[in-house]
């Protein structure tokens, strides 16, 4: 199982991500991985990724602490043990 | 229910501030999404439902209605461009070796009700230049595809100005006929469909627009806002990037009225009254390259005689040490009311068609939009 952290900027829309801090989630690929969460959370997955599936330009996902390499494709594999960190860049003010 | 100007609704770079009129006076009565930037909001006159068009910088651009005036919200699927869709009007498309660039949705321009005659039915005008159509009142969103696919889209004629991409900001619908509907385009111009939107027609005939290098060409001009008379839809205005345009022919020929020895010329905003089509505001600004108000002095520019004319209005309004500009939606009209949200985040009014003007506020965020409802 894939386990999951995510940035607290996500919990104001998604508040239930709050209640679990950590997800365990079973994925071969960053790509499956963000549809099965857009499967528990509704929504979630166009936070993450826009019309054409590809990794916001905003967002970050780390798979075991490294940024993922295909961002267009999220087609990063994932082994049992994987550690994910979604996160937001950080941009703006 | 058309709009009565009692309600004030702003989409400001920080959340949504809807204000409701006690008397003379204004009163917050809610506040939505704070700190998360609204790109446009306004109420269906319709429905009452007040919508927001969102624009995280993270997240990408959400959309919500609230059908109870802002207390509580609902996040409805934002439009979606349809999987493969490149953008292929783009200056860069037209490098045979430039990668492809897929169609996402990158902003809500504008959020505009259908007809009386078809309450469920809503557009969003979108960058890259998508026109999106709901008939279940806003659950499901369709690109329109006649206009995606339009013949005018390729050689570069449609293409960002401001932003990366053409963005549909105007979508005005015929209240007298709900199959005529215009949309303005920065930039390409002004397109018309007189068939609920199965084939669309470009109508810039007699716009110039002085940044390009053949300033008459059919498809590529820039209007920064399109509005229709309601009570004589034949009258059309557009500020224009390069000045104000009025069309009396329901935009088959568009006029020139910008002021020749005043500051009405370049601006965002323009609002024509509901019943004279001769009667419009615009909010002038110093052109293209600097981006300020015209001398450091706000003011509002009224014309009553179709553009030969026009008149200052400046009484209670700020005279020195002003930088606002007005964005494209962030001057508003219903009867006598109007009111304007700038740049710097200065909010005013007016209950007598612009000659006297009064302060909302001083220190709201920048203004995106302001709707009256």
């Amino acid at each position: 199982m894939v386990r999951v952290a995510f940035t607290r900027h996500l919990h104001r829309f998604f508040p239930a991500l709050a209640e679990e801090p950590t997800l365990e989630v079973e994925a071969g690929d960053v790509a499956e991985l963000v549809g099965r969460l857009d499967a528990r959370f509704p929504g979630l997955g166009g936070y993450l990724v826009d019309d054409n599936r590809a990794l916001r330009q905003h967002v970050n996902i780390f798979v075991n602490g490294q940024p993922v390499q295909d961002r267009r494709r999220l087609s990063d594999p994932l082994d049992d043990h994987a550690s994910v960190h979604i996160m937001q860049a950080l941009s703006g003010g | 229910m058309a709009a009565t100007g009692d309600t004030l609704i702003l989409g400001t770079r920080k959340g949504l501030f809807l204000f409701e009129r006690r008397g003379n006076d204004w009163k917050l009565a809610s506040t939505s999404f704070l700190g998360i930037p609204i790109s446009y909001a306004m109420i269906d006159h319709r429905t009452g439902t007040l919508w927001a068009g969102q624009d995280h910088g993270h997240w990408g651009c959400k959309l919500s209605r609230s059908r109870d005036r802002g207390r509580t919200w609902e996040e409805v699927p934002a439009p979606v461009y349809p999987a493969g869709e490149v953008i292929k009007n783009s200056l860069m498309s037209m490098d045979p070796k430039a990668p492809e660039n897929p169609a996402t949705l990158k902003y809500i321009w504008c959020i505009g009700p259908g007809g009386d005659d078809e309450p469920n039915r809503l557009y969003i005008g979108t960058e890259p230049g998508g026109l999106f159509v709901s008939d279940d009142g806003g659950d499901s969103w369709q690109l329109n595809r006649p206009l995606w696919d339009h013949p005018s889209r390729v050689g570069g004629q449609w293409f960002g100005g401001g932003r990366d991409n053409a963005g549909i900001h105007s979508v005005v619908v015929d209240p007298n006929n709900s199959k005529r509907v215009l949309i303005g385009v920065s930039c390409a111009g002004t397109f018309e469909t007189t068939d609920a939107g199965k084939s669309w027609v470009v109508r810039n005939n007699g716009l110039k627009s002085s940044f390009l290098p053949e300033p008459n060409p059919e498809v590529g001009h820039d209007p920064h806002l399109v509005v229709m008379c309601p009570g004589k839809t034949s009258g059309l205005w557009q500020q224009n990037h390069c000045g104000i345009w009025k069309s009396k022919d329901g935009g088959q020929n568009w006029v020139e009225v910008s002021e020749q020895n005043g500051p009405a010329s370049f601006g965002f905003a323009v609002a024509v009254d509901e019943i004279d089509p001769d009667q419009a505001w615009v909010a002038p600004a110093i052109s293209d390259e600097c981006r300020v108000a015209v001398g450091g002095a706000l003011c509002i520019s009224r014309t009553t005689d179709g553009g030969k004319t026009w008149r200052a209005l400046r009484e209670g309004l700020p005279q020195a040490q002003c930088y606002d500009v007005i964005f494209r939606h962030g001057l508003d009209k219903v009867g006598d009311a109007l009111a304007f949200g700038t740049t710097t985040g200065n909010v005013y009014y007016s209950n007598d068609r612009g000659d006297h003007w009064k302060c909302l506020g001083t220190n709201f965020p920048l203004v995106y939009s302001l709707r009256f409802a």
